[in-house]
């Protein structure tokens, strides 16, 4: 049997899929609930009282949503590029899903356990782009084409500050595989071992770069309700976008996951005694999307001047310079070499 | 077939495949996006040579920054196709020309090629022990630091160069300071006023806005 599977051609592919539905369903599950509370979470700051019809408290609102979307029907506009119009929502969500391919959820949990990790998400996130672009333009209407410019150059914008930032803890780890990043926070010290006191001020501009590579509030302004009516999905309907949406809270979440395993230390415990696991980072993950929900709750959006300025004068100046400033700490091993954790040898 | 062969030729036709397609495609966004799949399988090219660093660079940079700057301007042109057409049956015998030539050429080198009986086994590099992103990080930063400096210089100028040759200093243009807007000082610029129906106010701040 372990033969078949480890052996045999048909016997991988049936392996590694049944892999990808471990990982793809509790994820879209998962995701359901999350967009629950996220709605929950909004309406509580507002004190209003959120979804509470369908089902306990409101808790299979989103299932039902996930209905409505689907059984409506696909309204394409006469002008539209209908091939372009069509793969556009399909690549947001593909390339939103398949960036999961190379986290690790648990010690030696992970479907593709590859040297170059950290480089596939960042490459696979800059994929995201094109969904957003070419629905823009394929919608062939002003307003969704101004959104996605705005959009694309906003996550490029982005892109670079976290791509500055990603570096830093490389550099500390000396690899880029996940798994070693996490490891290497495990130093027996619990929560005190972790990236986040190293490379603490980068916390601050992960999470921000984060919010604005997603497109969330306050970074929000492809889709500015009131100026733009909805950026690149106003002309979609029914199942393509509900797949942007998907794609979009996706991304959210792979963004938490990721300031989880970078500077909170991914699934190992907080507490030094208590087990390792899958629950620690599912917990962490969700105190940072807890985060993410109220800053959309109480943050007024950006200028989109000022978003710009910000991406590119403050926060690309500044993960410069600490990445050549964690590169001078790592080489002379200062404070017994803690931004240089591969001479601990853990 | 080997599934390594296979996947290997699944990529290579869809890398031809999206090259023929950029040329032929008659929209210029369409050719954009067949030329970012070409990418994207030469980059699975790649880490089927077990070049996985050099594969997720051409994504990032390739796909994720220059082809998104070349839809970008190909989506902001207004281009006539009618025209374009037209156009290209004018240098159609040219561009034949100049592919023949070339053709040409090829054929004469590859005329007089052939292959060292032990180059394949030299085609992989026996890497043992490390792993090629640091093989390439010792490479450019020990062995070649003083090239890669050199080449880093070039960028410097030519993107020196390009914003010498876009800044405009214009005087009728209002600018935006961030940081006096920042600081401003809600005291100084605003005043609740009770006023009475029938009644104007003065400004009672110098400089406050009525």
């Amino acid at each position: 049997m372990v033969e078949f599977f480890t052996q045999n051609w048909l016997g991988i592919i049936l392996l590694t899929l049944g892999q990808c539905l471990l990982i793809v369903v509790p994820l879209l599950v998962a995701l359901a609930f999350l967009l629950y509370a996220d709605r929950k979470i909004w309406a509580a700051v507002q004190i209003r009282r959120g979804p509470n019809v369908v089902g306990p408290f409101g808790l299979f609102q989103s299932f039902a949503d996930f209905l409505k979307y689907i059984v409506k029907e696909v309204v394409i506009p006469a002008g539209a590029d209908k091939t372009v119009f069509l793969l556009a929502p399909m690549i947001s969500f593909v390339v939103a899903i398949i960036a999961w391919a190379v986290i690790p959820f648990s010690d030696g949990w992970v479907l593709a356990d590859i040297n170059v990790a950290i480089l596939y998400v960042f490459a696979i996130s800059s994929l995201g782009v094109y969904g957003i672009i070419m629905g823009g333009w394929a919608s062939n209407s002003k307003y969704p084409f101004l959104g996605s410019l705005r959009s694309a150059a906003q996550m490029i914008s982005y892109e670079v500050s976290l791509g500055l930032i990603i570096i830093g803890v490389i550099i500390s780890t000396g690899s880029m595989n996940f798994g070693a990043i996490v490891r290497a926070q495990d130093t027996g010290w619990g929560l005190l071992g972790w990236y986040w006191i190293p490379h603490f001020p980068m916390v601050f501009l992960f999470t921000i770069s984060a919010l604005a590579e997603t497109n969330r509030p306050p970074f929000d302004l492809p889709e500015a309700e009131s100026e733009l009516v909805a950026g690149y999905q106003v002309e979609y309907s029914s199942t393509p976008f509900l797949l942007f949406m998907i794609a979009e809270y996706m991304a959210m979440v792979l963004m938490c996951t990721l300031t989880a395993i970078l500077f909170f230390g991914g699934w190992l415990s907080p507490i030094p005694g208590l087990p390792d696991g899958v629950l620690w980072l599912v917990l962490k993950i969700l105190i940072f999307f807890f985060i993410y929900s109220m800053v959309k709750a109480i943050t007024p959006r950006y200028r989109y001047d000022q978003l710009m300025r910000l991406g590119w004068k403050v926060f690309l100046p500044f993960s410069l310079f600490w990445v050549v400033l964690v590169a001078f700490l790592a080489k002379y091993e200062v404070l017994g070499g803690l931004w240089a954790r591969w001479t601990w040898g853990v | 077939m080997t599934a390594h062969a296979f996947i290997f030729y699944v990529f290579a036709v869809t890398t031809l495949a999206g090259g023929l397609m950029t040329v032929i495609s008659r929209n210029p966004v369409h050719s954009v996006l067949w030329l970012i799949l070409s990418f994207l399988s030469s980059a699975g090219l790649f880490v089927l040579l077990g070049a996985e660093f050099v594969a997720m660079l051409l994504v990032i940079v390739y796909v994720g920054a220059v082809a998104v700057l070349f839809l970008f301007v190909v989506m902001m042109l207004d281009v006539d196709f009618a025209e374009l057409k037209a156009e290209m049956a004018r240098y159609m015998p040219l561009a034949l020309l100049i592919g023949l030539i070339i053709i040409m050429q090829l054929a004469i080198a590859f005329g007089v090629w052939h292959v060292d009986a032990g180059a394949s086994g030299r085609i992989a590099a026996p890497i043992t022990g490390i792993d090629n992103t640091r093989a390439i990080g010792l490479l450019l930063y020990d062995r070649y630091f003083l090239l890669f400096q050199l080449a880093g210089m070039i960028l410097l100028v030519a993107m020196i160069g390009a914003i010498v040759l876009t800044l405009r200093h214009r005087q009728d243009v209002k600018r935006q300071d961030a940081l006096a807007q920042m600081f401003r000082d809600p005291a100084k610029t605003l005043a609740i006023l009770d006023v009475t129906p029938g009644q104007g106010v003065t400004a009672p701040i110098e400089g406050a806005r009525q």
